[in-house]
């Protein structure tokens, strides 16, 4: 009765005090608890610094340090900002600034393209200052509108006023506004990593295999994890970042994990972006077995089936040495396949490219040694490795990793035996995507690397090894026993492993099969014997 | 039909060898398909399967080792020679001409000396042989802890695994055979089957 009672006063007051909000309307809600909650103390919006005219990305910066002064600090000890890595263990300098590939080759001379992928603003030549903290570019990992853009050829700058973009295209790429931009700051998300990283090597899902657009929204098929309707993580989940540097790198990757699940306050837990940072190394909580497997074999091997699993291609092979041949009207031409994917590019030559494509798989401890510029190289049919990834059964820290083996054949000094740097984009006379002179455009590259060229110009077959890590698949989808347990096996060929059914010694089946059948033949002349015997009585 | 008749198996026995028998064919059938040798139920269920028959038959070894020793059944596989060579013979020539059956199985030694010879192969040898290498087999994961993994390459556990499997596979053939060469074609199998034995 009470309650009732209750229950009609709380009506009675909430509809006496319905006009009032109504008259109030929206100064009164300004004051009220937002209906979510926010994630960030701070509404960059309300932030004088942030509420005048920014006209360029540096204007921005500036305004961020106003209030994050150590940030451009912090930024500027990253491989992000500097392009460069040093390998502790064998000291190779390696980085972007200073290691080639078999896609679009290095950034010599290409400054101003490739660095529209910096994290700051202004890289045209390699004279630029890595010590100008303005010139840091909070935007390209902070802006959550999505409208941020910074177009191939700017240096790393967004377009100031309206551009072509991509040049010749057709296309106006209207400038973004930059103060909206910045009142709207946040998180990383999938978006704003995968602005640069879903694209790498020149265009979506080319490079890596395991990421490309399709991963800024995936459903749960494509990654458990990041599934956008379900676990949501963004990168930074597991790439979870203290001091602006990003930790999971390509260039030492942590090939095997033993450390247990990682506990707050236990120091010296390693790469928080393994799957054993979370997971442990005994995941498999009602099959022992499979923890078994996870002794020997990454993670990533059975709980990533496919790559380019999204339904966008990856490039798995890249033939620079057909690149020059123009169209019957004497034009650049493309050739594109059934699907519309371009297979042939006078700038660049053929491509293979490939979807759901099962990885490879190797041995691997983490150790990865690069060809660098410089180092000698001899043409053959065995492709020349970019970059050489080492382990063995044997050496007790390597296991068994899923690979994208990106098969190219690409320029090199056949005199100094080198590979070698061509300066391909740009809308001058010597980069080669324009001028289609391959002479004239490494002498460009190898003169800014400081590096000898011969003047001549032949081709060699490449390959390099991209460890598969990223687009895994709820366990119902992961590689079932029978795809290696089986004469056809996706591990055929790797040392080291026994598995029934495909490490079979062929000679034991046959003196075993023919001792059976000996037998039956046997028993069966006896008993034909035996019955011919008994009716002839 | 005044036949003379003995009762040579008693009911674990007949037990015993059937769910056996059973248990040995559907390890050979799911055996065969993890070695690569042929598709049926699927890789993954095929390990399963022959995981569960063979701790099902580890149980079934473990009753009947305890049944043989409390009964004193096991005496009935202790080795002879005596009579080997009429055994044989009769299996060579005595068979096809009706000859007189050299063995007279009694409660006390029911198999015929050249039984007693193979069943104890089977147990001493070929049984022991896919036990250890099984066990190896289904224990890979624990080498480590265990510190065989110096020792054991899983190449060579699997080979004899193998090894011991296609002999006992050529084993069943014979025994399949052999089932029908007692007195009368089905008296071996009326007696793994009933227990009662007719004899001349």
């Amino acid at each position: 009765m009470n309650r009732q009672l209750a229950r009609w006063a709380f009506c009675a007051i909430l509809v006496a005090g319905l006009p009032g909000v109504g008259v109030l309307g929206s100064a009164a809600l300004a004051d009220e608890a937002p209906p979510v909650k926010l994630n960030s103390t701070a509404d960059h919006s309300k932030f004088k610094e942030l509420q005048k005219k920014l006209e360029s990305g540096p204007d921005v910066t500036r305004a961020c340090l106003s209030c994050h002064t150590e940030a451009a600090k912090q930024v500027h000890r990253t491989k992000h900002w500097k392009w460069e890595f040093l390998n502790p263990q064998n000291n190779q300098k390696l980085g972007k600034q200073h290691v080639l590939n078999n896609f679009c080759i290095s950034i010599s001379q290409n400054y101003p393209f490739c660095t529209g992928c910096h994290v700051g603003y202004g890289w045209k030549d390699k004279n630029f200052d890595f010590t100008v903290e303005e010139n840091v570019d909070c935007l390209a990992c902070h802006d959550t509108t999505g409208n941020y853009k910074k177009p191939a050829g700017l240096a790393g700058h967004p377009a100031y006023k309206p551009i072509e973009s991509p040049p010749g295209s057709g296309k106006i790429l209207q400038p973004p506004d930059l103060t909206k931009i910045a009142q709207k700051v946040g998180k990383t998300t999938r978006d704003t990593c995968g602005s640069c990283h879903f694209y790498g090597g020149g265009g979506d899902g080319v490079k890596h295999g395991d990421l490309d657009s399709s991963m800024a929204a995936p459903d749960k098929e494509l990654d458990v994890h990041m599934d956008a309707t379900g676990l949501d993580f963004t990168c930074g989940t597991c790439h979870s970042t203290s001091s602006h540097d990003v930790p999971g790198s390509r260039y030492k990757p942590t090939a095997i994990d033993k450390h247990d699940a990682h506990i707050r306050g236990k120091v010296g837990q390693g790469n928080p972006a393994t799957c054993q940072a979370c997971h442990g190394n005994t995941p498999h909580k009602e099959h022992p077995r499979l923890n078994a497997h996870a002794e020997k074999i990454a993670c990533q091997t059975c709980h990533v089936p496919t790559f380019a699993r999204g339904g966008v291609a990856t490039k798995m092979s890249w033939d620079w040495s057909t690149a020059g041949r123009k169209g019957p009207d004497g034009k650049h031409m493309t050739k594109k396949d059934a699907k519309g994917h371009v297979i042939y590019d006078t700038r660049k030559g053929d491509f293979v490219l490939g979807e759901n494509v099962k990885p490879e798989y190797r041995w691997f401890n983490g150790d990865i040694t690069y060809t660098l510029l410089g180092d000698k190289v001899e043409k053959s049919d065995i492709a020349t490795p970019i970059n050489r990834i080492a382990g063995s059964p044997a050496d007790g820290r390597s296991m068994i990793w899923p690979m994208k083996i990106m098969r190219g054949v690409q320029p090199f000094d056949p005199v100094n035996k080198t590979l070698v740097m061509p300066h391909t984009a740009g809308n001058d006379d010597i980069g080669y995507w324009k001028n289609l002179e391959w002479e004239k455009a490494i002498a460009d590259g190898m003169k800014n690397m400081d590096a000898p060229f011969s003047g001549k110009v032949d081709f060699i077959k490449t390959e390099m090894y991209w460890p598969i890590t990223h687009m895994v698949a709820p366990k119902e989808n992961a590689v079932a026993c029978a795809e290696c347990h089986t004469a056809d096996s996706r591990l055929k060929g790797i040392s080291g492993i026994y598995m029934p059914s495909h490490s079979n010694k062929g000679w034991l089946d046959l003196l075993g099969w023919l001792a059976a059948a000996a037998t039956l033949a046997g028993v069966l002349v006896h008993g034909a014997i035996r019955i011919v015997m008994s009716r002839r009585k | 039909m005044s036949a003379n008749r003995i009762y040579v198996f008693q009911r674990f026995e007949r037990f015993w060898h059937w769910s056996q028998a059973a248990l040995i064919i559907t390890m050979l059938i799911t055996g065969f398909e993890v070695h690569g040798t042929y598709k049926l139920f699927g890789f993954e269920k095929a390990v399963n399967i022959h995981t569960i028959a063979a701790w099902t038959l580890i149980g079934l070894w473990v009753f009947a080792i305890f049944w043989h020793l409390t009964t004193g059944e096991w005496k009935q596989y202790v080795p002879t020679l005596k009579k080997v060579d009429a055994m044989i013979k009769y299996y060579a020539l005595g068979i096809f001409t009706n000859a007189a059956h050299p063995f007279r199985a009694t409660r006390l030694s029911k198999h015929n000396p050249l039984q007693r010879l193979a069943y104890l192969f089977v147990m001493l040898c070929i049984g022991p042989l896919i036990w250890f290498t099984g066990w190896f087999y289904l224990f890979y994961d624990a080498w480590n802890a265990w510190g065989v993994d110096k020792y054991l390459s899983l190449e060579w556990v699997a080979f004899f695994h193998t090894v011991a499997a296609f002999l006992m596979l050529t084993f069943l053939i014979a025994h399949l055979y052999l089932t029908t060469a007692g007195h009368t074609p089905t008296s071996h199998i009326k007696a793994m089957i009933t227990g009662w034995e007719e004899v001349e």
